[in-house]
């Protein structure tokens, strides 16, 4: 059948004006009424403890609330995805969680973040953890989701081998001191065995430069990361350890993962968040305990948030579900599941936090352990804008050094000081 | 000159109008049916070009937005960085290793496949399948094997007797390693596209020399690489403009996807990622992009170049 010119003509004429009209109606976004169904994103990283029965816990209260979680890698995966997606405009989850790292330099755009101050979370968190994440004009962006105060987590059996005493009280008096003796310990295993003490010279520098009040950067904002003494010294003594007692394997990568399991390493620096990623690693190993103990003293590593981007369509709705996540009573659970130590304060007297124990790690009471190792924090590192590209710039200087042994110590702190300068 | 025909005869009806549109109907048609691609080409293409040049040539920050006009400066910064010289080296050996082998190995696979083996069908479209599987899917197995301690590669090593090799921390392991990631992907493809070339050369040629004597591998180099020369062109343009852009091989190759702690395997493409989205200067990023787009026409020139030549050459001598 031919179709005529003009009914052709017509059919062209009316589709075209029919898909003008439907792009220019785009439904508009739905008023965050009480129960109209929505969809609530939360994005993570690594592991914060959020299990799908939590989730159900709130959905179970809240029916119209259906919650989606993406999970990233790394920290590092994170906070590439936020930066592109705030650049962008949207895309990002209506939670986002972030880390005290990079939190200094996402402040410079606080206003693209909600504003979460409300009466039900006065005085919920420790004060130094709420200020973090208040700008200037006082609005708070963050709920404080966990710390990471340190312990050591070390392969008991690999240390009764090596003819160290094993047992966690026994093994808090060995380390009890600075990090020399810690070293000097290792050098001890480290001629016994012949192998590794500690997994990388990254995760170990890690925890002495977070005993350090301004490593990067002063108060004022000048960079002082390549003159400052204190990180040069940071740099060599972990480094010059490295050689006989790091396992020369990368921070979060597959060596390092296998490494677990496979008794490369005998010992490590373990925030809260990291028992979860070693009883996930190493499911069949039964050999990894915590020691109540940290060289001089306690150390803070890491510690998250979670934001509600201003870009979202339902504000309200996850503002009240950030809320709830990080109410004591939930943290508690996140804590019981991966170890994330809580950063609610009103948990550090409770029953639930001290009498936690956790299996895998030998029951180990964690609650108590980390409470104490919380309680031994003496400096919070002064953490700025450009804190996460300098550190990364250090921790590709120590890779170099200790993983992929292309420079030695000098070669590689010059071109990090090269490095700083281009920022 | 004729003068008024009789008013008794019909009067000519003016038809110029109509002969004017059929006129602009034969002209301007086709020139309307190739439009659409071409607007979307100005939409999607042009206009990111021409705006990535105006972004380079100002202070751009991811969030923050445009700033000063600061003229070269970006494209002086970066042609400074040693990043930038080691990016275009890595990029430059990694294509090398890639390409070349990935041709050579498309076309015996296609000289393979063209035979009389049994089951061709189901050959043919396994040649396929690396290319459906994700890069990133691939990048990851790929990378896990090339580990430096625990990986697969490695203990095969080992048992042999030979030492481990540092495919993460050394460069040219790791470019061999990406570089095999690639060939996984593409050669399967590359080698259909010469198959069906091959396909198309009349078989006659073929029928005459083996009359004449010529072994297969004889006939394969004096005949159907010759014949192939166009599909040849296509298949080196394509792989240099790929190669010369790789991104998601290098990104997933480690834990970070910055490149390696000492640049090891750092491509331009990468180092452009790691300026816009991990230092947040969207300036010096698309001074980059510029950079990577003057260095891939200059490629494309020397290929052309020197394939006309070839070409030339070949058909003066016949």
């Amino acid at each position: 059948m031919r179709i005529s010119r003009r009914t052709a003509a017509t059919a062209v004429a009316g589709a075209a004006v029919f898909a003008v009209v439907a792009t220019g109606c785009a439904p508009s976004a739905p008023a965050d009424d009480d129960n109209s169904p929505i969809t609530l994103t939360i994005a993570t990283f690594n592991d914060f403890g959020y299990s799908d029965e939590l989730f159900a816990e709130y959905t179970a209260d809240h029916p119209n609330v259906k919650i989606v979680h993406n999970k990233a890698a790394t920290s590092n995966d994170a906070r590439a995805n936020f930066f592109t997606k705030l650049g962008a405009g949207s895309g990002l989850a209506d939670i986002e969680a972030i880390e005290i790292d990079w939190l200094a330099e996402l402040m410079q755009y606080s206003d693209k973040l909600t504003d979460l101050n409300s009466d039900s979370v006065e005085g919920r968190w420790l004060d130094w953890k709420t200020e973090a994440a208040t700008d200037a004009e006082g609005r708070l962006v963050g709920y404080g989701t966990d710390i990471g105060p340190e312990a050591i987590c070390y392969r008991s059996d690999l240390f009764e081998e090596a003819g160290l005493p094993s047992e966690p009280a026994e093994v808090e008096k060995l380390l009890t001191g600075d990090w020399q003796n810690y070293y000097d310990v290792g050098q001890q295993y480290y001629e016994a065995t012949g192998n590794a003490w500690f997994d990388t010279a990254g995760g170990t520098y890690q925890g002495v430069i977070n005993q350090v009040q301004n490593a990067y950067e002063e108060e004022d904002g000048t960079i002082i990361a390549t003159t400052n003494p204190e990180v040069k010294e940071a740099f060599t003594s972990v480094l010059e350890a490295s050689e006989n007692l790091s396992a020369h394997v990368g921070q979060w990568g597959d060596d390092w993962t296998a490494g677990q399991a496979n008794g490369a390493y005998a010992t490590m620096l373990c925030p809260g968040w990291m028992l979860g990623q070693i009883s996930g690693n190493a499911p069949d190993i039964s050999g990894w305990k915590i020691a109540n103990v940290f060289p001089n003293g306690g150390g803070n590593w890491g510690g998250s948030y979670l934001t509600v981007p201003a870009q979202g369509a339902h504000a309200e709705a996850a503002k009240e579900f950030a809320d709830w996540l990080t109410a004591p009573e939930q943290q508690i659970k996140a804590f019981n599941k991966t170890g994330n130590f809580p950063s609610q304060e009103a948990l550090y007297e409770s029953e639930d936090l001290l009498s936690a124990t956790n299996e895998y790690f030998g029951n180990a009471e964690t609650g108590k352990i980390f409470v104490d190792r919380a309680k031994a924090v003496t400096v919070t590192p002064y953490k700025s804008v450009k804190y996460f590209p300098i550190n990364d710039a250090l921790q590709k200087a120590l890779t170099r050094v200790d993983v992929d042994k292309t420079q030695n110590i000098e070669e590689s702190w010059a071109q990090f000081v090269k490095d700083v300068e281009a920022l | 000159m004729t003068t008024q025909s009789a008013p008794t005869e019909r009067q000519i009806r003016r038809i110029a109008f109509g002969q004017a549109l059929n006129r602009w109907d034969v002209r301007i048609s086709p020139y309307l049916y190739i439009s659409p691609f071409f607007i979307l080409f100005a939409l999607v293409g042009l206009f990111p070009l021409v705006y990535t040049a105006y972004v380079s040539m100002h202070d751009w920050h991811l969030i923050g937005g445009e700033g000063d006009f600061v003229g070269a400066d970006n494209f002086l910064f970066v042609l400074g960085q040693d990043k930038f010289w080691i990016a275009l080296r890595n990029t430059f050996s990694i294509f090398l290793i890639s390409a070349v082998p990935q041709v050579i190995f498309a076309l015996i696979i296609a000289a393979v496949l063209d035979l009389n083996i049994r089951a061709k069908t189901f050959w043919r479209m396994s040649v396929l399948i690396p290319y459906i599987v994700t890069p990133v899917a691939v990048a990851l197995i790929f990378s896990n094997m090339f580990a430096d301690q625990y990986g697969l590669v490695n203990n095969v090593l080992r048992q042999i007797g030979l030492d481990p090799i540092g495919w993460h921390s050394q460069v040219l392991p790791s470019h061999f390693a990406i570089a095999t990631m690639v060939n996984f992907r593409w050669t399967g493809y590359n080698a259909l596209i010469f198959l069906a070339a091959m396909q198309a050369v009349p078989r006659d040629y073929h029928e005459a020399a083996m009359i004449d004597g010529a072994s297969g591998i004889r006939r394969f180099f004096s005949i159907t690489i010759p014949s192939l020369r166009p599909t040849l062109i296509f298949v080196i343009i394509t792989s240099t403009i790929g190669g010369l852009q790789i991104f998601d091989e290098p990104r997933m190759y480690d834990q970070f996807g910055t490149g390696g702690a000492d640049n090891q395997w750092l491509t331009l493409t990468i180092y452009l990622y790691n300026l816009g989205w991990g230092e947040l200067n969207f300036g010096r990023a698309a001074a980059v992009a510029w950079l990577l787009f003057l260095v891939i026409v200059a490629v494309g020139l020397i290929n052309l170049f020197i394939t006309r030549r070839i070409a030339n050459s070949g058909s003066r001598a016949r």
